[in-house]
């Protein structure tokens, strides 16, 4: 962009490389730093600047954390025999949100993807196998998401799994709250209908 | 009243692959029999509400509403006419799936229709659904598919001399795309042998019909050869190697 100070640029051009800016949003939210108070600034920055330094990833569960290993891996009252496999970080907050579930967490950070050339070996499924040999791992939660690659990911997950020994269960796919059975797919539905429950 | 372009439009498809786009939506590419291959976009489908991200996953064939739009048109609305989920339920189904699609994208350019090759792929998975032997039926795809798209290899006459091969030891140019009889075929650069009982399925497969040739009962080793030129040949085509057949491989391996 002509016209522009070169420090003002600069941010511009980091800001264009984040998912979803493109040249106009950069320009102004790079405007808008600008008109924000000094303090705000300095948050800011000091946040982005610490990120890096400040994240690990666990060693047991693969999860980003402030500490190895994390929280959740460290807390005794967690069932140490259960074990959710979840795809991304954010999915753990998810399941987390329900409070319902009180096992462990496996991060594989990805989901296979033929098309996309995402193998298993993109994924932590070796830091899975040997947790296996070293935890007293009972049941894993593979909870993939429920479309393709994630189907695709939890079925080589169980076809890994199944001959270790280890009870390999999935999340139960359904009709989701707030829905509309009018709307519903064939697949959703026909696998709603098979994991009916009693009421 | 200045344009009498339809704003909005409806279309069957299959829907090829699908990439993440901002914070709820995909980026879709679609293969129709009218328009050939399209990208488009579905706003809202990683919502778990989403009314049609159910009808827009891989390998589902759908009737699909779409509004023209800037950069991609938009899906309006989407029913399931077959979700193939057969396909979906066994790993090696879904690996050759992908493979069949995959394949597909690579050789068709946005907006060249190609009804015909619509209509293969709607066949290739209704075969990959309920094949014993899906490793087969995606050699069967593939030849049906290079006739298509104007790349069938000569098995029948030597590319060099053009007379007709004999049952001996051939051999197969990638460059000149067919079998070289052994004379010419010997020391030529690029020209790999053919064992007999690979030549011979190859001809099978790109003369006979489905229901016989799911029928073969072929050795492995025997089937590793031709999968092992087709894929040769496909790659010296494409000038790539496919990722999803590495992960074909990869799950034969465990």
């Amino acid at each position: 962009m002509h016209g522009v100070a070169e420090p003002i640029q600069r941010l511009i051009e980091a800001l264009e490389r984040l998912p979803g800016i493109g040249p106009k949003s950069a320009s102004r939210l790079a405007f808008y730093i600008l008109r924000m108070p000094e303090d705000q600034v300095q948050d800011l920055a000091d946040a982005i600047a610490t990120l890096k330094e400040n994240i690990v990833t666990c060693s047991r569960c693969q999860n980003l954390s402030q500490t190895d290993p994390c929280a959740i891996c460290s807390d005794p009252a967690r069932d140490q025999h259960l074990v959710c496999v979840v795809e991304d970080p954010l999915d753990v907050v998810a399941i987390e949100r329900t409070g319902v579930y009180n096992g462990l967490y496996h991060v594989l950070h990805g989901a296979i993807n033929p098309v996309e050339g995402v193998g298993p070996e993109d994924l932590r499924v070796d830091a899975l196998l040997e947790r296996l040999e070293r935890e007293p791992i009972e049941e894993i939660v593979i909870a993939t998401n429920p479309n393709m690659e994630g189907e695709a990911t939890a079925m080589y997950l169980a076809r890994l799994l199944h001959p270790k020994g280890v009870r390999v269960t999935r999340l139960a796919r359904g009709l989701p709250v707030g829905g509309d059975l009018e709307y519903a797919d064939e697949v959703t539905l026909s696998r709603a209908l098979e994991g009916r429950r009693d009421i | 009243m200045s344009s009498h372009r339809e704003r909005v439009y409806r279309t069957r498809a299959i829907i090829l692959k699908r990439r993440e786009q901002g914070e709820a939506d995909r980026v879709i590419t679609l293969f129709t029999p009218e328009y050939g291959k399209r990208v488009v976009i579905a706003k809202g489908v990683r919502k778990p509400t989403s009314r049609k991200a159910g009808h827009l996953e891989p390998f589902t064939h759908v009737n699909l509403m779409l509004a023209k739009g800037k950069t991609w048109d938009i899906i309006t609305s989407a029913q399931t006419i077959t979700s193939f989920r057969r396909l979906r339920e066994d790993l090696d189904r879904t690996a050759y799936a992908y493979y069949f699609c995959e394949l597909l994208d690579a050789f068709v350019q946005e907006n060249d229709p190609h009804p015909e090759l619509y209509d293969l792929l709607l066949t290739a998975f209704r075969h990959l659904e309920t094949s014993p032997n899906p490793a087969l039926t995606a050699r069967w795809y593939e030849l049906v598919l290079l006739k298509h798209v104007g790349f069938a290899p000569q098995l029948f006459h030597c590319v060099q001399c053009g007379e007709a091969i004999r049952p001996e030891l051939n051999y197969f140019s990638l460059e000149r795309g067919g079998v070289l009889c052994p004379s010419h075929g010997e020391g030529a650069s690029g020209a790999q042998p053919i064992p007999l009982n690979a030549l011979k399925v190859l001809r099978y497969l790109q003369t006979q019909p489905y229901n016989h040739i799911i029928r073969l009962q072929l050795k492995p080793s025997t089937l590793r050869q031709v999968e092992k030129l087709t894929g040769d040949y496909l790659r010296f085509l494409l000038e790539r190697r496919l990722k999803s057949s590495k992960f074909i491989h990869q799950i034969r391996a465990n």
